[in-house]
């Protein structure tokens, strides 16, 4: 099988990161990503205050019940074609926190996900990896319109 | 005359100017703040129930998960509970190695907040200055400990990896490179004017409202109360080292209790943290780093333990504090985790009232909130939602306390 590739950048991802318990873990690594060590910037990414303006759901953390109602709607005024990325172990499966009485989680019970980035919390490259997958996909989606 | 109108403003739990979910409630004249309140609770995670179906062994992975920025003190405060329930006497070296750990932590932590704080006044070139340099810590822990974020170094009863002498240079050159950058930011935090026209004179919290309140850490040293469990109660290793308070006049020769003092101390503080960890590199005593190595071995032991522990540490955001009960068996009877944001929340009050809208992100973020730490503890009867008033809260508290006392 052909491995799918970039090969180009068509347009500059706009993410919009939003916390539904995360442990900070997961944020500051994406911060980390963000800064000149990693510097996803240099390709045109960057966060956004807003999801009405972003293409990209990047979600931390295990999904608080009090957050729920919170994340369908941020997905819901994102604009089509969007995807979204999960970035740790507790948004992915629960994590640590599987058995807590407070958990909804993980984050696919509530809305689709695109992206899984394991990890706890993932490394800057994992989650630049997880982005660039989440690209390829939305190239893919625009692709059909 | 007819009376003004206020204006309520709501901002979070989701807001680009909010690092974690928390919502704010703001009264406001025009732009003057006129009342503030606060909800929190959307990182609840129910960690202390979690804890009370595992093994001590096993809630060391979730203490390290309380936050992901204070993932040695929490552990450390765990441990240190615990061993002081069973009786577990710790290794000298483990202590110190400990101490390296939480100085190397409170680096990160103090670089990473200069970081955010930058940002929240609209500086992005110091949060990227700042980030950029704090790479360099984040390599040093990963070379020490094998992870960037969480270090898993901390066990029951010691340290799980030992620093070796082939190790030094790399800590050395580390820490060299603080020593001769730091002058960087700190110029840039003290001396420029756009930083000291939006931190000076703002966000003022008071001496006696900080000891009224109880606040910790950082927060509390900036307005000059001489508050820190390293020196108060040396824990670990601490009793052997050269260490003090640091409040804002070592440096500016004055106490005003502002933001700007809170980035004084926070800077000063990441300067000790370099001198701690070259003293104790110095007096690293030879031996072991593990009380008891073989955890089934310290499990069966732990099992028969009966008793309570506390253990105290000072985070790089004030002292947290951790509380185990032990009852024959697996799982701990209970564990209570006070973290330094739960007593840093309400002098949110005082600092917030009369200041302008605008200043509300850096005077949020001047007394480095952890919410990930603080948020354990709200109260769902079914499906009703219950809000306490403060007797309702202190009467459930006493009889917490009479319960645990059996």
């Amino acid at each position: 099988m052909k491995k799918q590739q970039l090969e180009t950048l068509k347009k500059s991802l706009w993410v919009f990161h939003m916390n539904t318990g995360s442990c900070n873990g997961c944020d500051i690594e994406i911060v980390a990503a963000l800064t000149p060590r990693y510097d996803i910037e240099r390709f045109g990414m960057m966060l956004v205050g807003t999801p009405r303006h972003a293409d990209v759901l990047l979600i931390t953390g295990p999904l608080i019940k009090k957050m729920e109602d919170k994340v369908k709607r941020v997905y819901e005024q994102m604009p089509e074609p969007k995807v979204v990325i999960v970035v740790g172990n507790c948004g992915s499966t629960g994590g640590v926190f599987h058995e807590s009485y407070s958990v909804a989680g993980p984050i696919d019970k509530v809305i689709p996900v695109d992206v899984y980035v394991p990890g706890c919390p993932p490394r800057p490259e994992a989650i630049i990896n997880g982005v660039a997958k989440a690209w390829l996909k939305l190239e893919r989606l625009e692709g059909k319109k | 005359m007819s009376k003004k109108t206020t204006y309520t403003l709501p901002i979070g739990p989701i807001h680009p100017a909010l690092k974690e979910p928390v919502a704010f409630e703001f009264e406001t004249d025009g732009e003057r703040i006129i009342n503030v309140d606060f909800h929190v609770g959307h990182v609840h995670r129910g960690i202390e129930w979690i804890g009370m179906h595992r093994n001590p062994v096993q809630i060391l992975y979730i203490a390290e998960r309380i936050c992901g920025i204070c993932n040695i003190c929490h552990p450390i405060a765990f441990c240190r509970a615990v061993e002081n329930a069973a009786g577990i006497e710790v290794p000298e070296r483990a202590d110190y190695i400990r101490v390296i750990m939480a100085e190397l932590e409170r680096i990160h932590s103090h670089i990473l907040w200069a970081g955010v704080a930058a940002h929240e006044i609209g500086f992005d070139t110091v949060l990227h200055l700042s980030w950029a340099m704090r790479e360099k810590v984040l390599d040093l822990i990963e070379y020490l400990t094998g992870n960037r974020i969480t270090k898993a170094i901390m066990a029951v009863g010691g340290v799980r990896r030992d620093i070796t002498e082939n190790q030094y240079p790399t800590i050395n050159n580390a820490l060299n490179y603080y020593k001769e950058n730091l002058d960087t930011i700190k110029s840039v935090f003290l001396d420029d004017k756009s930083i000291q026209m939006r931190a000076k004179n703002c966000g003022i919290l008071t001496k006696e409202d900080a000891l009224k309140l109880c606040a910790v850490g950082p927060t509390t040293r900036a307005s000059g109360v001489k508050k820190d469990v390293r020196v108060d109660q040396a824990y670990c290793a601490y009793g052997d080292l050269n260490i003090d308070y640091m409040t804002p006049d070592l440096l500016t020769g004055e106490v005003n209790g502002d933001v700007y003092d809170r980035i004084v101390v926070r800077l000063l503080e990441v300067e000790q943290s370099i001198d701690l960890i070259e003293q104790c590199i110095d007096m690293l005593p030879a031996g072991d780093i593990m009380a008891e190595p073989k955890i089934p071995k310290l499990l069966a032991m732990l099992k028969k333990v009966e008793g309570d522990g506390i253990g105290r540490a000072e985070a790089p955001r004030g002292e947290v504090i951790h509380y185990v009960k032990l009852k024959a068996g697996d799982a701990p009877f209970t564990w209570k985790v006070r973290a330094p944001t739960y007593n840093n929340l309400l002098p949110w009050v005082p600092m917030l009232l009369g200041e302008e809208v605008a200043d509300i992100p850096i005077v949020a973020a001047s007394t480095d909130p952890c919410l990930s730490c603080t948020n354990r503890a709200i109260v769902i009867k079914g499906n009703k939602r219950e809000v306490l008033d403060n007797e309702a809260l202190h009467r459930m508290s006493v009889e917490k306390t009479r319960r645990l006392a059996l």
